[in-house]
């Protein structure tokens, strides 16, 4: 085209601006081809938004909405849940005086036992939590202080911790196992269940402790190292437990060798960080009876025998235990339902008011209701 | 002294090569190019180096950087390298890519061949061009293209000429002659062992219409060397068997590559006014850092010294305290927080604009058939400011007109001749175009081209191989004619050319022409013809030989006899007393008036097609038996028969026409015009112009001298020798203004009184012709006698001479030239309008753009020309300013500002600031509150119009009085500005556009537009019949100017609303991400987490959404382009820049805070008190937000075409999928978030559905509001 002949192509992209050779077979018309994408002719959908369009759109959301929200509060009404928080602040409280004493360091377990009253009978399967407050397992250097590959079961990673594990990585030259602050934060209350019958006898409940950790997590992400070998302490033997516990992790559950280890439920649970500082954890699963005439946890008294090892006093952290029976939906959440209901409802007001709108002002304006 | 102002150039064969150390070239570069930017090893550090030039860039790195500080980081540091590395690698690759392309071409480009003198062969030999050398000897054949800058030294052709075609490097397609350096002229053969001169010339430079130095023979003569000697590197030669040339400038020293600079690049509004929103959104990311940190700080704080569990020690076990913490993590939330910069936005919008410039090349009503020529987008980055114009300046000719002059009439020596069969002839033309063209719509056009190939293939197609010529006609009719009768003419229509010639003058002419013959054979002195005669006769002289128009014809390169002695023009005083000597003048009128007259030159010449031509070809033969003289006796331009004179005959039957390639369409038309009356133009040589009479043959004018037009002057001037009178004479032709004060009637009364008639009668039909919209030129003539022309050739060879100033000099020569001249007459030629001008101006003008036009005609042309295309409107006002001094200037601009003010400003509610401002001014009309004049008051548009001329413009645009005339010039509705000069036209832009803060378009097409296509905003160039310096100097190409309607309010506006949408949907799509990150931190001690995965926090905007904005940018279409072009009031849209306002951006800012709220707090309530984890609860608040964007952009969206929806389903389904993937591939992998089977978990649940179709409603429904 210019002086820049040599390279104005290069210039100019694919432009075909661009005079071409000069030689005679050059000569080609430069028309543009006449097709609907580059004459930017596409057929296209205008979605104009009238009356017509919007009104029934609104109105479809509101009855679908509607019918959706209730059906959710329903079963979230359904759902049953029973929560005692044990922390033991208040002086009344039979904790008092273990989270009064209790620290990291302590080496004795203090016990208490909280009793109370179920008005309800559990139907079915009941999940039983523990619920911390104020517990920020979502803090970010908290997050990332673990070795998954160290907990997938990889020796090296066993011996050699990552980074992101300090300062949870060794302690005397030994590493840790398992790393990390999480891991480190293991929470160690010991919740037991008891059924305290009009009769006076003291049923224990039989909690059940596997099924609760996710199975991927179970036997996909959390692998002890060696694989099958039974002798765990052997594989842990170079490593160190973590500065909080008490025992070492090959001593989580020494009476079922598929729940010891990395692989002990309680503590998948735990390295599966919450997202916000007040959360639950899935602790014991009550199963079902078998005769299915009874109801699982009938109401009546109870008491929850805590062995108190986790202090939460100092971050004035609370921590409950909590029995829910679980729908379709998970547990008891009414949020959703009204949620739905609002949306729905929302729609369908906006719905009738720009019916009204539009009838009396419609004729006058036929822009007067096309919305946004 | 010269070393370090000019090269020399000494010939390599003088030197051993292989030695080459004492080589004085060898510091010269060689012919090699290298176009490329980057080598294999200098790529990587030299590109990034140059795109870390962005600042985007630059932070960006840095935040990556950032992550691999342990304390702040973020994201996996490698992870976070990821956008950038992205980022700029896209942009390395197309980088290289386009290095390889241009590598390639270079490579092409250096192994072309050349034929290049060697020493120890002593002949040429075939060579690489990119082995060529300065100071090497080439030889060139016909049709082959120069490998570098070419001093000229020999040529076949007999005259010593080269003609080549500089098409490549200014577009213009006629053919320009170059001349042999003058000491080389008179060699038969030139033999590069003989030479051994040196060259002194200037240092490389780029302009391309100057060279000066000297060549130092070994005699120590001096010859001076012009642009005439130099063959430019790129030109093709044509028409010219050999020429071998020493080479001056080699490969990236030419001045073809000199003159090589890339696109431009310029910042358009949007993207200056998107940079402040840029910065807007650096500040929101500051204060949401500050925020989390000081947040941080109090949360550590409110632990004391109990450190909980989960606040971990810092990896030495030190604690940290509460400020330290929160110092780290301000930097930590700037790398979260970074996507509130969006990064890709920059390198969305270029890939957006890049098809939007792709879609404007496409369509189809801005191409141009005719020229088979598109617009063409030269500036890429700026197509949104198409959208937002709000002024454009226009040149007249050639833009709002074709460019295309006809011969519409004259007047010579005070006879108007009005040439009514002329005008009939073109009304009929134009009733053909109509019929015509509604035969080609029926037909098509296939036909067309079948005809001009058999017209083609039926001659000796030599010039088959230029790049075709670019000619504009009237219509597809016309161009159809055009095409078939003269393929590769400048300038000639048959409308141009058929021009019928008016009775009475023609038989004026005959009258004086066989007078003169009569007078000539007896040998009686010219001065007995009557004045008036005369006068007709030295017009018509006038018009054919006072131009630098080439003659060709059609059939056969100039196959010129060869002339067995070469004359020059007179170069030497001694030259001059030899040829002019008194004994040579009184040697006998009988040989004087042989001597003029030629004989048939060429075969080209037109004998079949007029009957008069045939007497004074059997004159000359004659003549020719009356002259048996040998050879070497005439003295000048006397060429001897052709032997084939029958065969001349025969083939001129079959090709009568002659062809004109003129530099300019005036000189085009007048040429043409002049030969409607036989005085035809038929052969022009370096120092002679041959014409040929009826009656008198042909005669041969001395030419003497060629003063050439200049936009200062205004006129040309050749000065010949005539060949009846032997008198030097000197023709000039020029616009009116300038020659009628420079002609000085005769001193005696009887001529003088004559004269002076004359020229007040010419003076009325010029007003005449103007008011007509003709432009007029006047012609003139001089006498000089011998001791003036002396004189004054004194001084002339000096300033020819000089290196340094040559061009003032020369100039002042002309001038001095120039002066007490007789009037011949005047010309009124027509220049047609563009088809659809007053409709393009009438739209463009009902779009709120104000058009001005700045013109270079004189007044009433310009004023008539306003008239034509409805720029102006009978019904309105017209303040004309012309004055003639400062002060006049100043009065006037304050006048008619008071005028205005009066007549229009009566508000019906007085401002009382106004009034009291104004309180010591009195008004002759008190009902009527004057509002102040500057820029205070809004002003509105009136009915008026404004024009101004050249003079008054340079008072107007001085500092003083600027701001009076803007304050008229913005008030009126159109504004006209004649006679100014090309940098006035630059001034005016300027000064509009820095003073009243608009956006402005120059369009235009020649070369004294150039200066202010560059000032203004957009320049858009008409590709036009002035050569390419316009389009070359624009930002956008147009073949005609009607295409600007559909560019400015189709293109421009879509452009400008597509990418205007696109860039306020990026903030809003990234702060709406980016809160929902920051929400989080109320919920995490404001410690920097986040809940959504690194992968889709850094993915997100890169992949996942970035598909549905780039097809809702590149296609979407808020009004058709239909409705856009009948309702131009849309385009004030984007001239109010109504699509991105600053509200805008915090509205969409606002919109994207209440839609991450509701994004977050539903999954929140959802979610709350549950055994969620982190990343599982964070993937549905991905999932919704991606959802929720892209819902938004569908709302956004107006048009859907099967593209939109494409790109938005593939975006989901490329998140489902990116998501499955990553989340079952690695159980162990992707700490921190660790994802393993999460979506897969989540799929599974129906809360997550329920989730997605809520929230999303939820977040949107205020925009249906």
């Amino acid at each position: 085209m210019m002086a820049s002949s040599y390279n104005a192509k290069d210039e100019d992209g694919h432009l075909p601006g661009s005079v071409g050779s000069g030689g005679p077979g050059a000569v080609k018309s430069k028309k543009p081809d006449n097709t609907a994408f580059k004459q930017q002719r596409l057929p296209a959908w205008q979605p104009i938004l009238t009356a017509g369009t919007v009104l029934p759109a609104f109105f479809m959301i509101g009855l679908i909405f509607i019918p959706i929200g209730i059906g959710l509060l329903v079963t979230s009404n359904n759902i049953k849940e029973f929560e005692i928080d044990y922390t033991g602040v208040d002086m009344s409280s039979p904790c008092f005086s273990c989270s009064q004493n209790y620290s990291w360091n302590s080496t004795s377990a203090c016990t208490c036992s909280v009793p109370f009253t179920l008005d309800q009978p559990f139907e079915s399967n009941v999940f039983m939590y523990y619920g911390l407050s104020n517990f920020y397992q979502n803090h970010r250097r908290y997050v990332k202080s673990r070795d998954d590959s160290q907990l997938n079961g990889d020796k090296s990673s066993l011996l050699n911790p990552s980074k992101e594990c300090e300062p949870y990585r060794t302690s005397d030259k030994k590493s840790i196992a398992p790393c990390g602050a999480i891991a480190n934060s293991l929470f160690n209350d010991t919740l037991e269940l008891f059924y305290n019958h009009p009769n006076g006898s003291k049923i224990t409940i039989h909690l059940e402790k596997t099924g609760i950790a996710w199975w991927t997590d179970k036997h996909v992400k959390f692998r002890n190292p060696g694989g099958n070998n039974n002798n765990l302490s052997s594989v842990f033997r170079d490593t160190s437990k973590p500065v909080n516990w008490h025992k070492p992790v090959y001593e989580l559950d020494p009476s079922d060798p598929d729940n010891n280890g990395f692989v002990n439920e309680d503590f998948i649970v735990w390295m599966r960080t919450a997202a916000l500082p007040t959360f639950r954890k899935l602790y014991r699963i009550i199963q079902k009876k078998k005769d299915n005439m009874t109801p699982t946890l009938p109401p009546g008294n109870y008491s929850l025998e805590v062995t108190y090892n986790y202090p939460v006093r100092s971050f004035d952290g609370r921590k409950r235990m909590i029995l829910s029976t679980i729908s379709w939906m998970g547990g008891k959440n009414p949020f959703l339902g009204i949620a739905y209901i609002t949306v729905g409802s929302v729609c369908f007001f906006l719905g009738v008011v720009l019916l009204i709108i539009h009838h009396k002002y419609g004729n006058r304006n036929n822009s007067a209701d096309i919305p946004n | 002294r010269w070393e370090d102002k000019t090269r020399i150039v000494h010939a390599n064969i003088l030197y051993d090569l292989t030695k080459g150390g004492d080589n004085p070239n060898r510091h010269y570069a060689n012919n090699k190019i290298k176009t490329t930017k980057y080598t294999l090893l200098s790529f990587l550090p030299k590109n990034l180096f140059e795109q870390f030039h962005r600042f985007a860039n630059v932070y960006f790195v840095f935040i990556a950087l950032l992550n691999f500080v342990p304390v702040v980081n973020a994201f996996q540091p490698e992870l976070a390298l990821a956008p950038v590395v992205f980022i700029l690698s896209v942009t390395a690759i197309k980088d290289l890519w386009e290095d390889y392309r241009r590598h390639r071409s270079d490579k092409e480009i250096n192994h072309l061949d050349c034929l290049v003198y060697c020493r120890s062969e002593k002949r040429y030999v075939e060579k690489y061009w990119k082995e060529v050398r300065v100071g090497d000897f080439i030889r060139l054949r016909c049709n082959e293209i120069l490998p570098a800058d070419v001093l000229l030294l020999s040529s076949s052709d007999p005259d010593r000429l080269c003609h080549i075609e500089t098409a490549t490097l200014d577009g213009e397609t006629n053919l320009k002659q170059r001349q042999v350096v003058r000491s080389f002229i008179d060699l038969v053969s030139f033999d590069p062992l003989k030479y051994n001169s040196v060259i002194e010339c200037e240092k490389p430079n780029n302009d391309l219409n100057r060279f000066r130095g000297y060549i130092i023979h070994r005699s120590g003569k001096r010859d001076g060397l012009y642009k005439d000697n130099l063959l430019l590197r790129g030109c093709t030669i044509r028409n010219t068997e050999e020429a071998v040339g020493i080479i001056i400038y080699a490969g990236h020293e030419t001045k073809a590559m000199l003159n090589n600079n890339g696109p431009r690049y310029k910042r358009s509004k949007l993207e200056r006014q998107m940079n402040v929103d840029v910065f807007w959104c650096v500040i929101i990311l500051l204060v949401m850092c500050l925020f989390s940190a000081i947040g941080h700080g109090l949360w550590m704080f409110q632990y004391g010294d109990k450190r909980p569990v989960f606040d971990v020690l810092s990896p030495e076990g030190t604690e940290l305290s509460p400020v330290v913490s929160a110092i780290y993590l301000f930097l930590t939330m700037i790398i979260v927080l970074q996507v509130l910069i969006p990064i890709s936005l920059f390198v969305s919008i270029e890939i957006v604009k890049i098809c939007q410039v792709y879609f404007i090349h496409q369509d189809m009503e801005l191409y141009d058939e005719e020229t088979d020529s598109h617009l063409q987008c030269r500036a890429l980055n700026i197509t949104e400011d198409l959208g937002q114009m709000q002024y454009i300046f226009s040149d007249k000719t050639g833009t709002l007109t074709e460019n295309k002059m006809v011969f519409r009439r004259c007047t010579v020596a005070g006879v108007e001749y009005s040439h009514d069969a002329n005008a009939r002839r073109l009304a009929m033309y134009q009733e053909m175009d109509s019929e015509e063209e509604e035969c080609t719509s029926h037909g098509g056009t296939l036909p067309r081209r079948d005809s001009v190939t058999s017209h083609q293939s039926g001659k000796v197609v030599l010039r088959s191989q230029s790049t075709k010529s670019h000619r504009r006609t009237g219509s597809r009719a016309e161009a159809k004619r055009a095409s078939i009768l003269s393929k590769h003419t400048a300038f000639s229509s048959p409308m141009e050319k058929d021009i019928t010639p008016d009775p009475q003058l023609m038989d004026k002419v005959n009258e004086c022409s066989s007078q003169m013959e009569f007078m000539r054979f007896h040998s009686q002195s010219l001065n007995q013809i009557p004045p008036d005669l005369c006068d007709v006769f030295d017009f018509f002289i006038a018009l054919t030989i006072c131009n630098t128009v080439v003659v060709s014809s059609p059939n056969q390169p100039r196959q010129k006899v060869r002339r067995y002695e070469l004359k020059s023009p007179v170069k030497t005083i001694e030259d001059f007393i030899k040829r002019f000597t008194p004994s040579r003048l009184t040697s006998g009128s009988n040989n004087s008036s042989s001597s003029s007259l030629a004989t048939n030159r060429s075969s080209s010449h037109k004998v079949g097609c007029s009957m008069l031509s045939s007497p004074s070809a059997e004159s000359t033969l004659t003549k020719l038996k009356e002259e048996k003289r040998p050879e070497h006796d005439l003295q000048h331009a006397f060429s001897p028969v052709p032997p084939n004179f029958d065969k001349t005959k025969a083939l001129a039957q079959d090709e009568c026409e002659l062809r004109y390639e003129a530099e300019s369409p005036d000189e085009a038309a007048l040429v043409y015009a002049a030969r409607a009356y036989k005085c035809a133009l038929v052969g022009r040589l370096p120092d002679q112009v041959t014409v040929e009479l009826p009656h008198l043959g042909k005669l041969s004018f001395e030419l003497l001298h060629t003063l050439g037009f200049d936009s200062t002057r205004k006129r040309m001037s050749v000065v010949v020798k005539h060949p009846l009178t032997e008198q030097i004479t000197v023709y000039t032709k020029g616009a009116d203004s300038v020659i009628m004060d420079l002609i000085r009637p005769a001193t005696d009364d009887c001529k003088g009184k004559r004269q002076r008639k004359i020229l007040y009668k010419t003076q009325n039909y010029l007003n005449l012709y103007a008011a007509d919209g003709l432009r007029t030129l006047c012609i003139a003539k001089k006498v000089l006698s011998k001791e003036e022309y002396a004189s004054w050739l004194q001084l002339h060879l000096e300033a020819e001479t000089a290196i340094q100033r040559r061009e003032e000099l020369l100039f002042e020569s002309a001038l001095r030239l120039e002066t007490n001249l007789q009037l011949l007459g005047a010309t009124g030629v027509e220049d047609r309008l563009q088809d659809g001008v007053p409709e393009t101006i009438a739209s463009l003008r009902k779009a709120g753009l104000q058009i001005w036009v700045l013109t270079g005609d004189k007044q009433e042309t310009a004023i008539n020309i306003a008239y034509a295309c409805k720029l102006l409107d009978p019904e309105e006002e017209i303040i004309t300013l012309n004055a003639d001094s400062q002060e006049a200037c100043a009065v006037l601009l304050k006048n008619s500002l008071q005028y205005i003010q009066k007549k229009f400003l009566c508000n019906p509610r007085p401002d009382p600031q106004a009034t009291r401002d104004y309180a010591g001014i009195h008004f002759s009309s008190p009902m009527c509150s004057p509002a102040s004049s500057g820029h205070s008051s809004p002003f509105l548009v009136h009915r008026l119009g404004l024009v101004i001329d050249g003079r008054t413009l340079a008072y107007a645009l001085d500092k003083s009085l600027e701001d009076d005339f803007l304050a008229v010039a913005r008030s009126c509705r159109s504004v006209l500005c004649c006679r100014s000069t090309p940098l006035q036209k630059s001034m005016v832009v300027k000064l509009v556009r820095n003073k009243l803060k608009v956006m402005t378009l120059a369009i235009g097409d020649g070369a004294n537009d150039v200066s202010m296509i560059q000032v203004a905003d957009v320049g858009v160039g008409i590709s036009g019949q002035e050569g390419m310096q316009a389009v070359m100097a624009s930002d956008f190409a147009l073949p005609r100017f009607r295409y600007l309607q559909k560019l400015l309010l189709v293109h421009g506006h879509w452009c400008y609303s597509r990418l205007a949408n696109m860039i306020l949907y990026f903030f809003y799509k990234n702060a709406m991400f980016v809160a929902l990150i920051f929400w989080y931190q109320f919920y995490c001690g404001f410690s920097g987490s986040s809940m959504v995965d690194q992968w889709y926090l850094i993915f997100f905007n890169l992949m996942f959404s970035a598909f549905p904005q780039l097809v809702t940018g590149t296609l979407d279409k808020d009004v058709s382009a239909e409705t856009l072009q009948e309702l131009p009031q849309l385009y004030m849209n984007g001239q109010n820049s109504e699509e991105y306002k600053p509200y805008m951006f915090w509205m969409n800012m606002i919109d994207a805070f209440y839609q991450s709220l509701i994004c977050f707090f539903i999954p929140y309530f959802t979610y709350v008190d549950s055994d969620v984890d982190l990343f599982t609860w964070g993937t549905p608040i991905t999932t919704l937000a991606l959802f929720t964007i892209l819902l938004h952009l569908g709302i956004e969206t107006k048009t859907w075409t099967w593209m939109n929806w494409v790109s938005i389903g593939f975006s989901i389904a490329l998140f489902f999928i990116v998501a499955l993937c990553y989340n079952a591939s690695c159980p162990a992998c992707f700490s921190p978030s660790n994802p393993y089977w999460t979506m897969q978990r989540l799929l599974g649940e129906p809360i997550f559905y329920l989730l997605c179709v809520v929230t999303p409603i939820a977040a949107l429904l205020p925009r249906y509001l």
